[in-house]
C-alpha cells in the first residue's frame, strides 16, 4: 500500500513564528523560494529536517514548518551529518552563511563535502559579518572597510564555489537572492541530486553591505556581468549574447562573438565533465577582471553517498556474519569458570 | 643431569606477587606483560596490571624517555592494586633498569638482558659505569641473561635476520617467567597463532623463543626456587581479562541492545581514548554505527544529530577534547536531547600527559561549559566496572533526555583484570518512548516525575518542531528572551539533574559503618583505597569507605554518613577537586590526599595518610 502524499501548499511550510530578519532583508526571498519548493518535492513535510548554524541565515529553521536543528556556530555540517547518517531517509537541509560555513565552520563544510554526505547547504553569502553587527567575512573582498577592519581588510577572500569543487563536492551551484525564477530551478536541481549539493546563494545584506552584489543583479548590468550556465549550451553572455568563453591553453579567454568566432569556437557547458578543475576554472571567473561572473550550475557528478556506505557496511557485516549476539560478544576471548 | 636436578629444585607457595617488564618501546613490553597477564587470568589469579608507556611511539630506542613498563600484581587473594613494589624485575636495557630498579623490593628478582648493557646502552641511559659491575644492584638477586645472544641461538634454524630475531627476545623473557612461577604457555601458543596467523615463521620464532627461556631456566640452575600461586578465590562465575576501555565499549553496545537503540558512536582519534572507537568500529553486527568525525567538535555535534534522529549517541575522548566540545555540550544541554560523553582523562593542562593517568577534569565535567549548565557526571571505580557504568549513563541520559558525562581515566582504560562475565538478565532495561501523539504535543512540555521533555524524531507526521540553542519558552519551545522564562528555564533545568539523586542508590560505606576516619573517593582510586582500608582496619582502626560512582548529582544520604566519622579524607589525583565540592556543599572540614605524578596511589601512600591523621 503507497500512502498519498498530502498535496502542500507554500503556506504548510511556513510557521507561526515571527520573522525576525531586517526590512529588506535578501534572506525573505531565499525563504520564500524555499517554501515554494519544498512542496513540490514529493517528500512528506516531516521527512524534512532544516539544520543551521549561527548567523542571520541561521534563524532560518524556525521559519520553516518541518523538523529543524538551530545548532551553534560553524557546526551544521556535522549536525546534518549525524542527522543523515542515523535516518538517510531524510531529508536534510542546511542554511548558512559565510562567516559560519567559511570561517568558524570551514573545517565541518569541506568535510561534509568530501564525505559525499547527502545534505543540501545553502550558503547565503553577504560578504558580511550581519548578526554581529558589521565586521568583514572570509568572502569580503580585500581592502573592505568593516567595523573591525577601519583600515581596510589585508585577508585575500575566499570563493566558495572553488573552496567547495577543491573538496571535490559533487554538486556545486550559484544563484542570488532576487533571481527568484533561477533560484527555485537551482533548488529543484539541488533537491535531485544524490550526494552534497552546494549553493552559494548570493544574498544582500541591506544593513551592512548593502549592494555588495549590485554589479551582479542591476538590470542594466546584469547580463554582461553574469554568465547563466546551461548544460549542453555554449558558454554565451551578454545583454545582446555577443561573449563567449572559450579555452586557450589551461585558461579560459572572453571573446566576442563574430568577425569569424562562433559559437562552435566556445566552451560547452558540461556539468557532468568527471575532471573538477573544468568546474574550477569557472569558479574562478570572480576574481578575473573582465569575466562574468557564473550562475547555475557548475558541477554535477554523480558518486556514492556517505550515508549509503556506511549503511552498507554494517547490513554486509550483519549479512555475512549475522545479526550480533551480546551473551557471545561479552563472552569473547579467553573465559574461564570459577565454581 | 639438569632435568633430574630441576625437578627436585624447591618450588615455593605464595599467596601473591608484583612483576614488571620494562624496556625499550620496541621491545614488546606491553605484549609480553598482557601475555603473563592472560596466562594468570586463564589460570585462576585474581590480578590488577599497570600498563605505563611513553607518549611518543618510538623514543629514540635505548634512552631513559623510550623505557615502556607493564606491571602485574597477581595473587591467590583480593587483588586491588597492581602493587606498590616489584618482586620480579625484568629489565631489558640500561635505561629501563636505571627507571625501574628503584621499586624492586630488597632481595627480590632482577632479570636483566645483560647484552644491552654495552658501552652505547649505557650512554643512552646517562651511566658512566654499569650497575652490573658496580655493586649498585648488592641489595637483589641478580640474574644476568644473554637474552640477545640465547634468542638468536635458539632461532638459529629459522633463517631471520639478526633484527628479526632479536623482535623474539621478549618472548625469551616471558618463557623464564612461565618457568619462575610454573605457568602452561598453551594460552600464549594459540595468542601467537593468531597474530600472526599470515606470517608462520612468526609464530614459530617466538614459540621457539618462549620455549627456549622455559627450558633455560629448566636446564640452568641459575633459579634455585620456583613459585606457585594458587587461584584465587573469586566468587563464582565465568570470567575473562578486561580493561576498562572494552569494558566501556561492551557496555555500551549492551546499552544499545538493551534500549533498542541503535549506538552512533562520534569520535576523533586521542590518546587514551582511542581504544573505544577502535572496539566500537568492530561491532558493526550489532548496528553500531562509528562515525570517525574531522575534529572533537564534529564528533560530538554528530552525535547530536544522531540523537535527534532518534540514535543512542555517544562521544569518546580524553580532556582536551572536552574542552573542545563544551560548547557542544551545552547545546545538547539547552536542546534535552541524551547523549553519552566518556572522558577518559590524562594528565594535562593543555596536551599535558597523554599516556598518563590522572582525574583532574572533575571540575572542568561539572562546571567546565557557559552558564548554568549542570549535567549528570559518573565515574566507573575499576576496569570492569567501566561496562556498568556505561549502562548507568545511558539509562540516565535516555529517563532524563540529558547529556550524561562518563569520567574514565588512563588506568582504567589500559589496566585489565578479571571480570565476571554477566548473563544478560542482570542487565538492567533501558526503556525508550519516542512521542508519536500530536495531540496536546509541545516539544519543552515535561514528565512530572523526572522533568524530562518528549523525545520526538523527525520522521514523526504532525510533530514537526525545532530544537536549538537559543532560550526557549516553557512549554512551547519557542525562542523566548523574557527574564522570568529564562530564569525558570535555568531552574528546570537544574532540578531536572538534581531529581536524579532520586533515582541512585544511596552510599553505603565499607568498613565500619561510623568511626574514626572516612575515606571519600571516585574513580580509579578504589583499588588503592580498599587495599589500605584492610590492612588499617586490620590494625584496630575505625575506617569507612565511600566511593562515588555518580558525581552529579551526588547520593542523597552522602551528607549525613559524611558527619558518621570523626574526620574524612579525600584521596585524588588532582589538587582537591571532589574535596573542593565536599567542602562546599556539605561545610565538612575533610582533608585532600593529593598525587598529580601521572600515577595512580599505592596502597601505601593512602595507609600512610590514614596513618598521620588518625595518629
Amino acid at each position: 500500500m503507497t500512502a498519498t502524499l498530502p498535496v502542500y501548499t507554500k503556506k504548510d511550510f511556513q510557521t507561526d513564528q515571527d520573522v525576525r530578519w531586517c526590512p529588506g532583508c535578501g534572506d525573505y526571498a531565499i525563504l520564500s523560494a524555499v517554501q515554494s519548493v519544498f512542496p513540490e518535492l514529493g517528500v512528506p513535510r516531516e521527512k524534512f529536517v532544516v539544520v543551521s548554524g549561527i548567523g542571520c541565515s541561521s534563524r532560518f529553521p524556525y521559519y520553516m514548518n518541518t523538523y529543524g536543528f538551530h545548532s551553534i556556530h560553524g557546526r551544521a555540517p556535522a549536525v546534518a551529518t549525524g542527522i543523515k547518517l542515523a535516518r538517510p531517509d531524510l531529508e536534510v537541509w542546511v542554511a548558512t552563511g559565510d562567516g559560519d560555513s567559511l570561517s568558524i565552520g570551514g573545517n565541518h563544510t569541506i568535510h561534509m563535502l568530501r564525505r559525499n554526505v547527502g545534505v543540501k547547504v545553502l550558503l547565503f553569502n553577504n560578504r558580511i559579518y550581519g548578526l554581529t553587527k558589521g565586521q568583514y567575512s572570509p568572502t569580503s573582498e580585500q581592502g573592505k572597510k568593516a567595523k573591525s577592519t577601519p583600515y581596510g581588510s589585508v585577508d585575500r577572500p575566499f570563493y566558495p564555489l572553488s573552496l567547495a569543487l577543491g573538496a571535490e563536492a559533487t554538486f556545486v551551484a550559484r544563484s542570488v537572492d532576487v533571481f527568484q525564477a533561477h533560484l527555485k530551478s537551482t533548488l529543484r536541481k539541488a533537491a535531485a541530486h544524490q550526494g552534497s549539493a552546494f549553493i552559494e546563494i548570493l544574498q544582500n545584506c541591506n544593513i551592512f553591505n548593502d549592494r555588495a552584489w549590485e554589479s551582479l543583479t542591476e538590470k542594466d548590468v546584469r547580463d554582461d556581468h553574469t554568465i547563466l550556465l546551461e548544460h549542453g549550451q555554449p558558454l554565451v553572455y551578454g545583454k545582446s549574447r555577443d561573449k563567449g568563453i572559450r579555452m586557450s591553453g589551461i585558461n579560459l579567454e572572453v571573446v566576442a562573438l563574430g568577425n569569424g568566432v562562433t559559437e562552435k569556437d566556445l566552451i560547452v557547458h558540461d556539468e557532468r565533465h568527471p575532471n573538477p578543475a573544468y568546474a574550477f576554472l569557472l569558479s574562478r571567473m570572480d576574481e578575473h577582471p573582465g569575466f562574468p561572473s557564473p550562475l547555475g550550475v557548475l558541477r554535477a557528478v554523480d558518486a556514492p553517498r556517505y550515508e549509503d556506505g556506511m549503511n552498507d557496511q554494517i547490513d554486509a557485516i550483519v549479512a555475512r556474519k549475522g545479526k550480533g549476539d551480546l551473551a557471545k560478544l561479552l563472552r569473547a576471548g579467553d573465559t574461564w569458570e570459577v565454581k | 643431569m639438569a632435568t633430574t636436578e630441576a625437578a627436585v629444585r624447591k618450588r615455593e607457595v605464595l599467596e601473591q606477587a608484583v612483576i614488571r617488564f620494562v624496556g625499550d618501546s620496541g621491545d614488546g613490553m606491553q605484549i609480553t606483560g598482557s601475555q603473563f597477564t592472560n596466562t594468570a587470568a586463564l589460570y585462576g589469579n585474581d590480578l590488577a596490571t599497570f600498563p605505563d608507556f611513553p607518549a611518543e611511539i618510538r623514543a629514540p630506542a635505548g634512552t631513559l624517555p623510550g623505557v615502556s613498563g607493564f606491571q602485574l600484581n597477581f595473587a591467590s587473594s583480593d587483588v586491588f592494586t597492581p602493587g606498590d613494589a616489584v618482586d620480579v624485575l625484568i629489565a631489558m636495557n640500561a635505561a629501563a633498569l636505571k627507571m625501574n630498579v628503584a621499586d624492586l623490593k630488597p632481595n627480590g628478582i632482577l632479570i636483566v638482558s645483560t647484552d644491552n648493557f654495552k658501552e652505547t646502552d649505557l650512554k643512552k641511559a646517562k651511566m658512566t659505569v654499569s650497575p652490573l659491575e658496580d655493586h649498585s644492584l648488592d641489595a637483589y638477586r641478580v640474574f644476568p641473561v644473554e637474552l640477545s645472544r640465547l634468542t638468536r641461538l635458539a632461532l638459529k634454524e629459522l633463517g631471520l635476520d639478526a633484527k628479526s630475531m632479536d623482535r623474539c627476545k621478549n618472548f625469551f623473557a616471558l618463557g623464564m617467567c612461565y618457568w619462575l612461577y610454573n605457568r602452561p604457555m598453551d594460552s600464549t601458543q594459540r595468542w601467537l597463532e593468531d597474530k600472526f596467523k599470515s606470517k608462520p615463521v612468526l609464530v614459530e620464532a617466538n614459540k621457539l623463543a618462549m620455549k627456549a627461556g622455559y627450558a633455560y631456566c629448566e636446564a640452568t640452575e641459575q633459579f634455585q626456587v620456583s613459585y606457585e600461586i594458587p587461584p584465587a578465590r573469586l566468587t563464582p562465575g565465568v570470567y575473562r581479562n578486561i580493561s576498562g576501555n572494552t569494558a566501556l565499549a561492551l557496555g555500551l553496545v549492551a546499552a544499545s541492545q538493551k534500549s533498542g537503540l541503535k549506538l552512533f558512536l562520534g569520535s576523533y582519534p586521542i590518546t587514551p581514548a582511542s581504544d573505544i572507537l577502535h572496539e566500537l568500529s568492530a561491532f558493526k553486527e550489532f548496528g553500531v554505527m562509528t562515525f570517525q568525525a574531522e575534529d572533537e567538535i564534529a564528533a560530538i555535534t554528530s552525535v547530536i544529530g544522531a540523537a535527534f534522529a532518534g540514535n543512542l549517541g555517544v562521544t569518546t575522548t580524553s580532556g582536551p577534547g572536552m574542552a573542545l566540545k563544551a560548547e557542544a555540550l551545552g547545546l545538547a544541554i539547552a536542546t534535552e536531547l541524551p547523549l553519552v560523553v566518556c572522558n577518559v582523562q590524562r594528565g594535562g593542562p593543555s596536551t599535558g600527559l597523554p599516556t598518563k593517568t590522572e582525574q583532574a577534569d572533575l571540575l572542568q565535567a561539572l562546571y567546565g561549559r557557559n552558564s548554568e549548565a549542570p549535567v549528570p557526571v559518573l565515574a566507573p571505580s575499576t576496569a570492569g566496572d567501566c561496562f556498568w557504568v556505561a549502562l548507568e549513563a545511558a539509562r540516565i541520559a535516555i529517563k532524563y533526555m540529558v547529556p550524561v558525562i562518563v569520567l574514565s581515566d588512563g588506568y582504567l582504560a589500559n589496566g585489565a583484570e578479571p571480570w565476571k562475565i554477566p548473563s544478560l538478565d542482570e542487565l538492567p532495561e533501558i526503556p525508550v518512548k519516542f512521542r508519536t501523539e500530536p495531540e496536546g504535543f509541545l516539544p519543552y512540555a515535561r514528565d512530572p516525575a523526572t522533568l524530562a521533555r518528549p523525545w520526538v524524531i523527525p520522521g514523526t507526521p504532525g510533530l514537526e518542531h525545532r530544537l536549538g540553542g537559543l532560550e526557549k519558552q516553557e512549554g512551547t519551545g519557542n525562542v523566548n528572551y523574557e527574564p522570568l522564562n529564562h530564569e525558570r528555564m535555568v531552574r528546570l533545568r537544574a532540578e531536572k539533574v538534581e531529581r536524579i539523586a532520586q533515582d541512585i542508590p544511596d552510599v553505603v560505606p565499607a568498613g565500619d559503618p561510623e568511626g574514626d576516619l572516612l575515606i571519600v573517593g571516585w574513580g580509579s582510586t578504589y583499588g588503592a583505597i580498599t587495599a589500605a582500608l584492610r590492612a588499617q582496619r586490620s590494625k584496630g582502626r575505625k575506617l569507612g569507605h565511600v566511593h562515588l560512582r555518580h558525581l552529579n548529582p551526588l547520593p542523597r544520604n552522602l551528607g549525613e554518613v559524611l558527619k558518621r566519622y570523626r574526620k574524612v579524607v579525600v584521596p585524588e589525583m588532582n589538587l582537591g577537586q571532589l574535596l573542593w565540592v565536599l567542602r562546599a556543599r556539605y561545610l565538612v572540614d575533610a582533608e585532600g590526599l593529593n598525587k598529580v605524578q601521572g600515577k595512580p596511589f599505592k596502597q601505601s601512600e593512602i595507609e600512610a595518610k590514614i596513618e598521620e591523621i588518625l595518629k
